[in-house]
């Protein structure tokens, strides 16, 4: 019996081994675990569904579907070809021919596989009459995207093949599908496609069809894909995109009652429709290629600037309801500020009132540098420690929606930038700094910087006078309205504050910086801003022509379009970006343009010299340095 | 008493042939559903695997029948003609012989066909029995080591030449027998560790392997020596032993391995090993059976349902490989129901033969549970990715005949055997 032993250890560890391993295999581990869709037992037969319309927000279309024909094979079932009339009827050489049959008949010899993809209506017509001479060739219909507009590139997005990654995160999407890939395509995607339905059908080893699996208890039908509404005005949108021609940057309007998007311009753009189809591919290397335009960044969205003078305008509110000034406080200005004791110590500034005390009106709508520098400066300098003062100040803009997402309902965005204290002494050792070394952001110039979206935002906050929505651009799924984004967001600003800034803002087109602007039918409010900007080449900085900014909203006691511009290296806030916003508000509010001059200067004016010289200088460096 | 005598039956062991037959049925109901998964599927027509299954174990009844009515000693007296006349038939094969798959193992009878290396086992056992029970014969001595070998080696390489490697295999489960019947520990063990080496060196390389080796004995020896503080003597000369043994076999198990193997044996070792993936050639079959079973989950997807089963996508899916669908169908379930009917089943064998109180009774149940756990091991193990590819039918599951028909009358033979403790020798 000793002896004996070892065959009855062995049977029980060659059991329990077993065991272990059933329960790792059956249980344990996933891999093992084939659902019914990636089972190769399995096919699959999918059903896609037609993808939904997309409109404006008077309902204008914007993308629809087209018919796309594929030619497919099923390498097995060819007989008696005659390849050179196949080869001539659907213009390719015998070699790519060739070529094509053999990647099919690796795919598989038994399933259809596409042989040549999205041939155009034209050549359907006349391929179709003859292909019943090709057995084991047919043409099988899709679905494909048409967009019947050439604007909002940016807005619309694209749809493209899925990568693998997504397909492993995202089990509903097989290879080859198509996925929304940017703008409300991908945002909205799962609205839009609806569910393909799918047939389960059981297959053999060789891949061979017996018949429905299970009897049919997993297949579903599909459902379709949901039209949706844009809040976009479509007309709006392409007359910016035509005010912004040869410039580059981004215009973003929304209506401050309900932070409805009306346009989001991204400058330079691109035709959507490069982006579908059988020259997808190739269009979108160009396009992510092009390096100097940039097509597919989306200014409106991602760029983010120094906001420049609109910034004053917060930093005037924020004085207000911190209680160190008042709309009756007046300081002076002496061509500038003296923050400090050395001489560069010195803030210029061009308002040109001198020896006048200027009051807050004045200020915004003269730009005075010298008195937002006084008034930030009594902000923060209000408590004792600066970090504290720089907190308080940072949160009222936190407030607005500025130096964090903003919440929209598009796939891309940027934080911004505000800085707080803990910014401050991580640049500053030992916290050893005071107010005056960070007066820039008392112009909106330093380590501020905001997108186009952001600034747009707070200027809907400025004409609601305290609060705002969560700019969206989704007004309606099937006819029924979207509410996801009616909440009110209020700032940490009382609205009594307001009244004073607003009349500021309105002189600015009366009497201010703004005044050739000006349109006597519509009161506008507004503030134009020169953005200083500098670019670092191989560690040196230089300076670039300032960006054009403008913010604006009107009409002033009722509020229907607020508008945040900026122009890359456009100049003054007065010379591109206030005629161009001035242009689209009577554009949206009177549905026609009067002042054509204006109009007919702001297309003519490009600013490709600029855009040149950059790429100039940045390559005569280069090439300086080799 | 005379009552007793009469009924052939009397004393066999109830619970042994209840496992036998739940075995029976359940492997006749899995390869009902395997077989269904054929084109025009008619379950009691011959040419469907579960209408000739079921007449196997028809025709199985009135052989064991015949195995109860034989005299227990006739076993032992007629052990060595039916060894003699076995190698005769295995040796036929060559001459007379039926391809199928690539083998010559076969005796082709019209529509049936008999693969004698199926009731070799049998036999074998009978005669190994037999000498062990011989009052000369000790395994502590060499020269009854060598006879013993020979006798199990004769029909092991016939059945290698024919070439059918899984079955020859199977004889070395007489060395668990042999082990039991007194003979020395070093060779199990020697065994062992060239199994254990093998594997390692081809996982990692001979120079690690000899390295680790080296050290472990050093550090055996060391414990021995200042820990235990024992003479070193008789051990160091064992360790030694074991230090040169796998030395050589390390060196020489590359030359084994790259040249004694054929490219199909290497790659099978490569899977399992994981060294080589190729799930669409070499290891397609291992990688087919082990997602079919994983793809069974817990309580699996039920009688008929398996669709890869369905799909035919195991090769050999009604013979060698039927274990998987038992995994897809039934799941953890159903295959851990089974892997426990078999132990009970091995289990009770061995008891069984350990409760013998004549010899030869003993050395063969013995030599019949070594069997029936030889396959079992090799089976199961296979389907499941833990042991290389070695086809050998799992008993009472595997569709065919022969070897069916070998198992019960392999088992039979050791009831009746068991039956006859009761009555004077």
């Amino acid at each position: 019996m000793q002896r004996g032993l070892l065959l009855f250890y062995f049977i029980i560890t060659v059991s329990s081994i077993f065991i272990f391993r059933l329960f790792y295999i059956q249980i344990v581990a996933d891999e093992y675990r084939i659902s019914p869709l990636n089972n190769s037992a399995v096919r699959v037969n999918y059903d896609y569904p037609e993808r939904g319309y997309v409109f404006d927000r008077n309902g204008k279309l914007l993308a629809a579907n087209q018919p796309s024909y594929d030619i497919m094979v099923i390498p097995r079932e060819i007989k008696n070809l005659d390849t050179l009339e196949l080869c001539n009827l659907i213009k390719i050489d015998k070699a790519t021919f060739i070529k094509k049959i053999e990647k099919s008949r690796i795919y598989s010899p038994y399933l259809p596989s596409v042989f040549l993809s999205q041939i155009t209506k034209d050549e359907y017509a006349y391929i179709q009459e003859k292909m019943y001479k090709f057995k084991g060739f047919y043409i099988e219909s899709r679905s494909q995207r048409e967009y019947t507009v050439n604007s909002a590139a940016n807005v619309l997005g694209y749809i493209s093949e899925v990568n693998d990654n997504l397909i492993l995160e995202n089990p509903y999407y097989q290879s080859g599908e198509l996925i929304g890939a940017q703008g409300i395509e991908k945002q909205y995607e799962e609205i839009l496609r609806g569910k393909k339905g799918m047939n389960f059908i059981q297959k053999d080893r060789f891949n061979r069809e017996i018949g429905p699996y299970r009897d049919g208890i997993f297949d579903s039908l599909p459902e379709p894909g949901s039209d949706i509404t844009l809040t976009i005005d479509i007309e709006l949108q392409q007359y910016g995109e035509k005010l912004m021609k040869n410039k580059r940057g981004g215009i973003v309007a929304i209506d401050p009652k309900t932070g409805e998007i009306l346009t989001l311009i991204s400058m330079p753009t691109y035709n959507p429709n490069l982006m579908v189809g059988k020259e997808r591919s190739k269009n979108s290397v160009k396009l992510f290629g092009d390096k100097y335009n940039m097509p597919m960044y989306d200014r409106s969205l991602l760029a983010q600037y120094p906001p420049g003078s609109p910034f004053k305008i917060v930093n005037a509110l924020i004085g207000l309801q911190e209680g160190v000034i008042t709309p009756e406080t007046s300081f002076y200005c002496y061509h500038g500020y003296q923050y400090g004791s050395s001489a560069k110590a010195f803030m210029a500034c061009h308002c040109g009132v001198v020896n006048f005390p200027i009051k807050l009106e004045m200020a915004i709508y003269k730009s005075c540098n010298a008195y937002f520098a006084n008034t930030y400066k009594r902000t923060i300098d209000k408590y004792k420690i600066p970090s504290v003062g720089i907190d308080a100040w940072s949160k009222h803009l936190n407030s607005f929606g500025l130096g964090d997402f903003l919440g929209y309902d598009l796939p891309i965005g940027r934080k911004g930038h505000i800085p707080n204290a803990e910014y401050y002494n991580k640049n500053y050792k030992n916290g050893n700094w005071r107010s005056t070394a960070t007066i820039s952001n008392a112009i909106g110039q330093g380590e501020v910087l905001t997108t186009p979206i952001q600034l747009a935002n707070l200027t809907a906050a400025i004409a609601n006078k305290g609060f705002y929505f969560t700019p969206h651009i989704l007004k309606k799924i099937k006819n029924i309205p979207y509410k996801a984004y009616n909440e009110k967001k209020i700032t940490t600003i009382d609205s009594k504050y307001f009244d004073p800034i607003i009349e500021g803002m309105f002189q600015v087109f009366e009497i201010g910086t703004a005044r050739y602007s000006r349109l006597e039918a519509i009161q506008m409010c507004g503030k134009t801003g020169t953005a200083e900007n500098f670019k670092r080449i191989n560690g040196r900085k230089v300076q670039y022509e300032d960006h054009s900014i403008f913010i604006a909203f009107a009409p002033k006691d009722n509020p229907k379009i607020a508008i945040a511009i900026f122009v890359e290296n456009g100049g003054f806030g007065s010379a591109i970006a206030a005629p161009i916003a001035s242009l689209m508000i009577e554009k949206y509010l009177t549905g026609e343009v009067l002042r054509t001059w204006m109009e007919q200067g702001m297309i003519d004016k490009s600013l490709e010299y600029q855009y040149q010289k950059q790429l100039f200088s940045l390559t005569s460096f280069e090439k300086a340095t080799k | 008493m005379r009552k007793q005598r009469n009924n052939i039956f009397y004393g066999a062991d109830f619970v042994l042939i209840l496992l036998y037959l739940t075995l029976v049925l359940i492997g006749l109901i899995n390869i009902y559903s395997v077989s269904s998964t054929t084109a025009n599927f008619d379950a009691f027509s011959l040419s469907s695997r579960f209408g000739t299954q079921l007449l196997w174990i028809v025709i199985s009844i009135p052989i064991v029948i015949f195995v109860f009515f034989l005299e227990a000693r006739l076993y032992e007296r007629f052990a060595t003609l039916s060894y003699l006349f076995i190698l005769l038939v295995l040796a036929g094969l060559f001459v007379f012989g039926k391809n199928i798959n690539g083998a010559t193992s076969w005796y082709s009878f019209g529509a049936f066909n008999l693969q004698p290396s199926e009731i070799a086992k049998a036999i074998t056992a009978l005669v190994v029995a037999k000498i062990i029970n011989e009052s000369q014969f000790d395994l502590r001595k060499f020269k009854s080591q060598w006879k013993a070998f020979l006798i199990i080696l004769i029909p092991a390489l016939l059945i290698a030449f024919q070439p059918d490697p899984g079955s020859s295999l199977v004889y070395l489960a007489f060395f668990f027998v042999f082990y039991r019947e007194g003979l020395p520990w070093n060779y199990i063990f020697f065994g062992l560790l060239a199994v254990i080496l093998f594997f390692l060196t081809i996982a990692f390389g001979m120079v690690a392997i000899l390295i680790l080796s080296v050290v472990l004995m050093l550090l055996a020896g060391i414990y021995i020596r200042y820990i235990k503080l024992r003479k070193l003597n008789k051990f160091g000369l064992d360790l030694l032993a074991v230090l040169l043994f796998s030395t050589v076999f390390i060196l020489s198990v590359d030359q084994i391995f790259n040249h004694a193997l054929k490219q199909h044996h290497r790659d099978r070792f490569m899977i399992i090993l994981g060294k080589t993936v190729d799930n669409q050639g070499i290891g397609y079959n291992t990688n087919q059976s082990v997602l079919t079973i994983g793809s069974g989950g817990f309580i699996g997807k039920g009688f008929m349902y398996g669709d890869r089963t369905r799909g035919k996508f195991v090769p050999e899916q009604d013979t060698d490989y039927i274990f998987s669908t038992i995994g897809e169908e039934w799941g953890f379930v159903g295959t851990t129901v089974i892997v426990i009917l078999f132990t009970a089943f091995l289990l009770r064998i061995f008891f069984l033969a350990e409760r013998q109180k004549n010899k030869f009774s003993r050395v063969y149940g013995y030599s019949v549970v070594s069997i029936f756990f030889l396959h079992y091991m090799i089976n199961i193990g296979m389907v499941i990715g833990l042991i290389p590819t070695i086809g050998i039918p799992l008993p009472f599951f595997s569709g065919g005949g022969s070897s069916f028909l070998g198992f019960t009358i392999l088992l039979f033979i050791f009831i009746k055997l068991d039956a006859h403790k009761v009555y004077e020798w």
